[in-house]
């Protein structure tokens, strides 16, 4: 095992747990995957599109009860350009779909997209001329979490599963043939 | 050939600007002394999906040209599809800060149409249900502007009390943000032990918090030299814009629907309608925290007198309109085809036409109904109170500061999903 | 105190017999014909009496199967000093929707002129700035006429059995 850290032991911090590897008398080796995938997936910096319903339910996610900063995601960003996580909370219409594309075609790489709640998802009640039916006609989507709106407990579950995704994400996959042909089918470059 | 084509459509400016071909400059734009400046749509501070160009000369706003439509969902012709019991969850995605009043507000245009009389003790739950959202609605928005004005303290402590009052309709519902509650006629079971047993815990601790949320902004040094003389709207103004609700009662006009049309027998509790002087941002607030201590009378006026009544009573008692109990629905042939005929919308609407307005969050939501007796409305008209006045923006804003505009439009309350239908 | 019949008096001794009435709800509705709107608006603010001076919700209906009215526009206006409502209604033809703007009596008609405009297509003769509000400029129909469908014809998604269309 590495050598416990002496300071800083707070009982009531949970620290993650080191990933798998060679450890020794004062090293620990382990693939450049697993650091970097531990890094960032324990801090996610949101970017909250919301816009209507869900945004109220994803304030009350921010605010004290249920408080979303506890799992890394303490710093809400409003500018895209320093985000990793979108979450887009709320009706997307279809006057504000190209918006919404500007905005994740900012977002630097890597760059993940929780889609919260029913319209979101799938356009939910909506089902109308001026809605986008789901957001994943624009902009590719890693998490979708139900609800009309969805709980907090439900948001935070959701964010909870796109750790799980960002922490297994494979180093090389931005790099793929796959990865860009998903882009190039959102006509993203 | 076609490349010359594309350079002749290009504007003479560009080619003068560093060969940046794809930027395109208006004619004056060399000459011109101000800025224009994007406000929105995704702007942080806009609290929605609002889009302002801007034309400021440094810190000082000449002109606005504000851009709606970003969530239009269009309601209205949804609510033509759709039979009278699908047209509540729809109602709850107006003015989704306080979407019970919506809920009973639509609730009781129906009531009109069809002439469904409702029990006290129906109206004064009704009530409880409906001044709990004010609250909650009011909770926001004033914690807003206190983060808009850099005091997020007041908005993290509020939110829990918003939690509270959420338990609440849980109870009463199952749900805590968009409620959908209650039927044609009351509501669909009583409110049980736990519902009281929450309501008793929020009436205990709410004014104590809220008067700590008070100390910390009401007289503080900052947040008046901020709110102060911010976003004025004289009581003319205000009443040519067709200003209503808490906006209009801070210009000084006490127009309120609970007193001048009462319904859900408002007229049988005693509360004040506060009214402010200029109509700023600092006014706007104190209307909604005075506001939020009255609704909080009548919460306690309300649940001193259901204490008389008979506690089985929750709805009224018109089977035609009203959704049998589910464990019936469940065990009983008649029952279950009552729920399915009901739920289709095979009831027997009279063809008529009525407006029937509340007094929402933020102002007149009115409900102007026409229906040809058919399962689903013919035309249904919501008087959105935050569209109307959200066209006053503009004009209050102009000469202001930059940073008095993002305070002002945070004190309007203009909720987007309500704007935008 | 202001009541009905003292209101269908005064309607009647200034606009004639081209004025009807009725009262569905206790809501007294007052159809005048769709060139006297502004006069008649301009009379129920301007009077002493009647003093309609806040215009509470205009709106815009769509009735295909009457056959040279087919659009109606429906005004709510509110005497806030004695308390009494009022529906206005005007009907025109949908192949010539012209409707005197009001604009020029209540700044405030201005967004729901537009929003009408948007969903129903009335040419507001006089409007400052007609604009689509809540559509986008490039939608080339009125959604909300009777013989448009709500979802949006071109799409392709959802068309399968599942969602029963």
């Amino acid at each position: 095992m590495g050598r416990p850290v002496q300071y800083n032991t707070n009982e009531k911090v949970t620290l993650v747990d080191l990933p798998e590897g060679y450890s020794g008398e004062g090293f620990h080796a382990t693939s450049f995957d697993k650091v970097i995938g531990l890094a960032r997936k324990n801090s996610l910096w949101p970017l909250p599109f919301a816009t209507s319903c869900c945004g109220i339910e994803f304030m009350a996610t921010m605010a004290s009860n249920y408080d979303l900063a506890r799992f890394g995601s303490e710093r809400m960003g409003f500018t895209p350009r320093q985000c990793d996580m979108l979450l887009v909370a709320g009706t997307i219409s279809k006057k504000l779909g190209p918006i919404l594309r500007q905005v994740y075609i900012q977002m630097a790489e890597p760059r993940w997209v929780v889609a919260i709640g029913a319209c979101a998802s799938s356009g939910g009640i909506f089902d109308s001329y001026s809605v986008l039916q789901g957001i994943d006609q624009v902009i590719p989507v890693d998490v979708y979490v139900p609800g009309c709106p969805p709980r907090p407990e439900g948001i935070i579950d959701g964010v909870l599963k796109l750790q799980e995704l960002v922490g297994n994400e494979s180093l090389r996959r931005r790099n793929s043939e796959k990865y860009k042909e998903l882009m190039q089918g959102y006509g993203i470059q | 050939m076609a490349d010359n084509n594309i350079k002749s459509m290009l504007p003479e400016t560009s080619e003068t600007t560093h060969g940046r071909h794809h930027i395109k400059l208006s004619e004056d734009s060399l000459a011109k002394q101000t800025t224009t400046l994007n406000l929105g749509p995704t702007h942080p501070a806009t609290h929605g999906v609002f889009q302002n160009i801007l034309e400021v000369d440094g810190e000082r706003i000449l002109h606005t040209d504000p851009t709606i439509g970003y969530i239009h969902r269009a309601f209205e012709k949804i609510a033509e599809r759709r039979p009278y019991y699908q047209v509540t969850p729809l109602t709850d995605r107006l003015n989704y800060c306080s979407a019970a009043i919506n809920n009973i507000g639509w609730h009781l245009t129906v009531e009109k149409l069809v002439g469904i009389q409702t029990p006290k003790r129906v109206d004064y739950l009704r009530v409880i249900i409906m001044e709990l959202a004010r609250i909650a609605d009011h909770l926001v928005c004033n914690s807003v502007i206190g983060v808009d004005t850099g005091a997020l303290t007041g908005f993290t402590y509020v939110f829990q009390y918003r939690e509270k009052i959420y338990d609440i309709w849980e109870e009463i519902c199952g749900s805590r943000l968009t409620t959908n509650i209650g039927r044609f006629g009351g509501f669909e079971r009583n409110f049980n032990q736990a519902a009281w047993d929450k309501l008793d815990d929020f009436m205990r601790t709410f004014p104590h918090a809220f008067e700590e949320f008070q100390i910390l902004l009401d007289r503080n040094r900052i947040f008046m030299e901020r709110c102060m003389g911010a976003g004025p709207i004289t009581a003319e103004k205000a009443l040519s814009y067709s200003v209503t609700g808490p906006n209009l009662r801070a210009a000084g006009v006490d127009y309120d629907v609970r007193v001048s049309n009462p319904y859900c027998s408002y007229e049988d509790f005693d509360f004040k309608i506060p009214i402010g002087t200029t109509g700023d941002v600092y006014d706007r607030y104190m209307v909604r925290n005075t506001e939020i201590w009255e609704s909080f009378s009548i919460i306690q006026q309300a649940i001193e007198k259901i204490k008389d009544l008979d506690p089985s009573i929750y709805h009224a008692d018109v089977p035609d309109f009203y959704l049998p109990e589910k464990k019936d629905v469940y065990t009983k042939m008649e029952s279950l085809i009552y729920h399915f005929k009901i739920v289709m919308g095979e009831i027997n609407i009279l063809p008529g036409e009525v407006y029937h307005a509340v007094e929402g969050g933020n102002g007149e939501l009115g409900y102007y109904l026409i229906s040809d007796g058919g399962r689903s409305p013919y035309r249904l008209h919501f008087r959105r109170p935050c569209f109307i006045y959200y066209q006053i923006y503009p004009e209050i804003i102009k000469g202001g500061l930059l940073s008095d505009a993002v305070v002002t439009l945070s004190s309007l309350n203009v909720i987007a999903g309500e704007l935008d239908a | 105190m202001l009541n009905h019949e003292h209101i269908i008096r005064k309607l009647t001794e200034k606009f004639g017999s081209s004025v009807s009435f009725e009262e569905p709800y206790g809501f007294l509705t007052v159809t005048v014909p769709a060139a006297d709107n502004l006069k008649a608006l301009q009379f129920l603010y301007d009077d002493e009496e009647l003093k309609f001076r806040f215009l509470t919700d205009l709106t815009g209906v769509h009735y295909p199967d009457r056959t040279g009215e087919e659009l109606s526009v429906v005004y709510h206006l509110h005497n806030l000093v004695d308390n009494v409502r009022l529906r206005l209604k005007i009907y025109v033809p949908s192949a010539q929707p012209d409707v005197f703007t009001a604009t020029q009596l209540f700044p405030g008609a201005n967004w729901m002129e537009r929003e009408t405009y948007d969903f129903f297509g009335f040419n507001f003769v006089g409007h400052p700035d007609l604009r689509r509000i809540l559509n986008a400029d490039e939608m080339n129909y009125f959604p909300m006429r009777k013989e448009y469908t709500l979802e949006d014809p071109q799409r392709t998604d959802k068309d399968d059995e599942m969602f029963g269309r």
